[in-house]
């Protein structure tokens, strides 16, 4: 009776369970690409879109968050008005962003180019030993290398002090360094102090932007250069820095949005030992426009106006972006 | 055949299943686990790690589980999880200067009321620190564990050499100033790291029950004031007359200053000689004294809370726990010994513990006199913008203190910009 009730699988035509399966492979093959490329759009979703579209809803907003999301306010625009008119630290964070972005940027490039050319040109097998260490601080974490930094600057106990102040003893060159120990931390030398560690993690990088376009620069330009008689110089000049420019545009980019968002240098090398970080040291001539928008929402618990710092300084930031794609970017013909 | 052989087989199981059942059903009522989650930061956290083992003997139906962050990053989780109102703990650790944005944020349970009735416990707790754990309203939102009564310690050997007694530190803060002279000049150690803290001091002193730092009932700021005037004042003092480091507390700096011995005081809570013994200043054994503060001021210094969120899961073990953690006397003294948290329960202040010297400030019976300055601290009211009128004030006084800008209107300044800031 059961072997009856069984199946008949081996008497039945083929061509129903093929064709049935022929089509669950092929409908699943469809849908494969989508499950594994779905791992990407699920993370982006959750962590990218999401907090987007909720800061631009947040920014609307009067809100204090510890009371839940129910103490949601709306506004409408109050937020970006009070930013733009009354908010002194927003302005003058925004001030001391600009000025450490060009001051660490700036410099950044002026080094990188000839560094990647000379890199480039003078090592042989060891160029990318030379390389990696260059690059090293740029892998590093900041958190790490700002803690290093914050004791090299330290104004008692420092190795840069120590340094400066040894160099005072030594006879005709002692009168151009200081005597006494220098406070990183005034106002008067903070910017440089963070431009500094600034500049000095991101050059690295840099160099190697610059590195790996000069080496796809065909190697007949040099040498129909070297046959015409140019000259390191002049091949640098007239044959690197011109091919280079797409590469410029491109690591120009990426240092204004890098250093326009500028945070964790400045927020530790100004912590002076706050286990809550720092403001930007005396007159908050350190402060940047990242650190000004996470002091507004957790010191002064006012995620709305964060928020609509957070979208003002993306618009900053996309301006200055888009004028550099003026200056540098392919012209379209 | 085979189905009545299953049926055999279904028939010789049953009383064993249902047995097997009645077992498991039994095991599970016996243990009914609660899992309590309660949210710390270091060192507080410690005082949880101690009570577990001994919660435990009291309360063996109860887990606990234990979530510790470092102290900014605690307090940025607890923000955001009151925000979200997702992965909240049952218990969270609120540290003082936190309180007055949790606690008016709505986002916590009001121990005042039912089923809690927290404070009918009021007269057992330090004065002081009740108020503090309430906010404008007067919702009682934050449970008192441990308090910080401040202190100004001192190094006895530099004073010595100095010529300086202990009563020309703490007579007025004119001569505590005097004192400093005397002391750089003699051994070339700062009398104190930061000018800035006899400003905090300051601030804090003279002010009578329920009044606010930088608040008045109101919300409006208190910052163009004589008292903030005259903190300023002798802050600007100080600075001139070259007796502070220009240090700033939890710096590098500032620990290097005590092993080097170039800090000879420092005015802060009790608890700093832990951390003096621990790993600040352990070579200075003996050296270090504790007094009361200058000019017959009493301030405290920390103070660390217990609350429940409104959306926890456990509600009333998570109060039988923070009432084992702030209420019972062996709980509160195994903080004390542990962590050097000064109990805010009364009755633990009285305790043999603290007739105990106190070898690293030379056999000294320290804690009596933490008590006697527990005892005089004025309960002041919190606001949720302190820290907003604080990053302020600071700020202006760094000016006036590096750039020699005018007190007056510093302080006129500082005024506008909270009221701007908080935007009331």
């Amino acid at each position: 009776m059961q072997a009856m009730s069984e199946p008949p699988l081996t008497t039945a035509p083929p061509v129903v369970p093929a064709s049935a399966a022929r089509k669950r492979r092929r409908s699943f093959r469809d849908v494969a690409p989508y499950v594994f490329i779905s791992p990407f759009f699920i993370l982006f979703l959750v962590f990218g879109l999401f907090p987007l579209l909720f800061s631009i809803w947040m920014s609307f907003h009067r809100w204090e968050p510890a009371a839940g999301l129910e103490a949601m306010q709306w506004v409408g625009l109050e937020n970006y008005l009070y930013v733009l008119t009354n908010d002194d630290g927003f302005r003058k964070s925004l001030y001391n962003t600009v000025w450490m972005a060009v001051v660490s940027g700036v410099p950044q490039h002026l080094v990188a180019l000839p560094l990647a050319f000379f890199l480039h040109t003078a090592f042989g097998r060891w160029r990318n030993a030379v390389v990696g260490a260059y690059f090293l601080p740029f892998i590093t974490s900041t958190v790490a290398i700002s803690l290093v930094f914050t004791s090299l600057f330290s104004r008692d106990y420092g190795v840069i002090n120590a340094a400066l102040t040894g160099m005072s003893h030594v006879p005709v060159l002692g009168w151009i360094f200081p005597s006494q120990n220098i406070d990183w931390a005034q106002p008067a030398y903070i910017k440089w102090m963070v431009s500094s560690v600034v500049w000095w993690r991101y050059v690295g990088f840099n160099t190697v932007l610059y590195l790996s376009a000069i080496q796809t620069i065909p190697k007949d330009l040099f040498e129909a250069a070297t046959m015409d008689g140019a000259k390191a110089w002049q091949q640098f000049r007239y044959v690197t820095l011109p091919m280079l420019k797409p590469m410029v545009f491109f690591a120009v980019t990426l240092t204004i949005i890098g250093n326009l968002q500028l945070f964790e240098e400045p927020f530790i090398l100004t912590s002076g030992g706050s286990p809550t970080g720092g403001n930007g040291g005396i007159d908050q001539a350190g402060k940047t426009a990242a650190m000004h928008m996470y002091t507004t929402a957790f010191v002064d618990n006012d995620f709305g106006t964060a928020s609509s710092i957070a979208w003002l300084l993306f618009m900053v930031i996309a301006l200055v972006t888009w004028a550099n794609n003026r200056l540098l970017g392919e012209k379209k013909a | 055949m085979k189905t009545t052989k299953e049926t055999d087989v279904t028939r010789l199981m049953k009383p064993l299943l249902l047995g097997a059942a009645l077992v498991l059903a039994g095991a599970a009522s016996a243990q009914t686990t609660t899992t309590l989650t309660v949210a710390s930061f270091p060192s507080f956290d410690l005082a949880v790690k101690a009570a577990i083992p001994l919660y435990k003997k009291l309360h063996p139906e109860v887990e606990i589980k234990l979530t510790s962050l470092a102290f900014g990053d605690h307090h940025t989780a607890m923000t955001t999880a009151l925000a979200t109102g997702s992965n909240l703990p049952d218990v969270m650790a609120v540290e003082v200067g936190f309180i007055g944005k949790f606690v008016e944020s709505g986002g916590l349970e009001d121990l005042g009321k039912a089923p809690y009735n927290g404070l009918q416990y009021q007269s057992k707790i330090a004065k002081f620190t009740v108020p503090q754990g309430m906010s404008g309203s007067g919702v009682f939102a934050a449970m008192p564990a441990d308090i910080g009564p401040g202190a100004l310690f001192y190094r006895k050997d530099l004073l010595d050499k100095a010529g300086v007694s202990e009563a020309d530190l703490t007579k007025s803060w004119e001569s505590y100033i005097e004192s400093g002279k005397k002391v750089k000049a003699a051994t070339g150690a700062y009398l104190l790291a930061n000018a800035v803290d006899i400003k905090d001091i300051y601030i804090r002193s003279g002010l009578q029950d329920g009044e606010g730092i930088f608040f008045d009932k109101k919300g409006t700021p208190l910052i163009n004031t004589p008292r903030f005037q005259k903190g300023f004042e002798l802050a600007k003092a100080a600075r001139t007359a070259g007796i502070d480091g220009k240090i700033a507390a939890w710096s590098n700096e500032w620990s290097e200053g005590f092993k080097r011995d170039k800090v000879a005081s420092q005015m802060m809570g009790a608890w700093l000689a832990g951390h003096l013994s621990n790993w600040l200043a352990p070579e200075s054994k003996g050296k270090w004294r504790s007094a009361q503060l200058p000019n017959g001021a009493y301030a405290s210094w920390g103070g660390s809370f217990y609350a429940i969120p409104k959306k926890a899961a456990n509600k009333a073990a998570a109060w039988e726990f923070i009432k084992f953690m702030t209420l019972n006397k062996e709980m509160q003294l195994e903080a004390f010994r542990s962590l050097d948290a000064f109990p805010s329960l009364i009755e633990a202040q009285s305790d043999a513990f603290l007739d105990q010297p106190i070898e690293y400030l030379g056999g000294q019976k320290a804690r009596q006199m933490w008590k006697v300055s527990a005892d005089k601290i004025k309960a002041i009211a919190v606001d949720k913008y302190d820290p907003v009128a604080n990053d302020v004030v600071n700020a202006e006084l760094d000016k006036v203190l590096e750039q020699n800008k005018d007190i007056k209107t510093a302080l006129a300044d500082a005024q506008e910009q909270v009221k701007k800031r908080v935007r009331r």
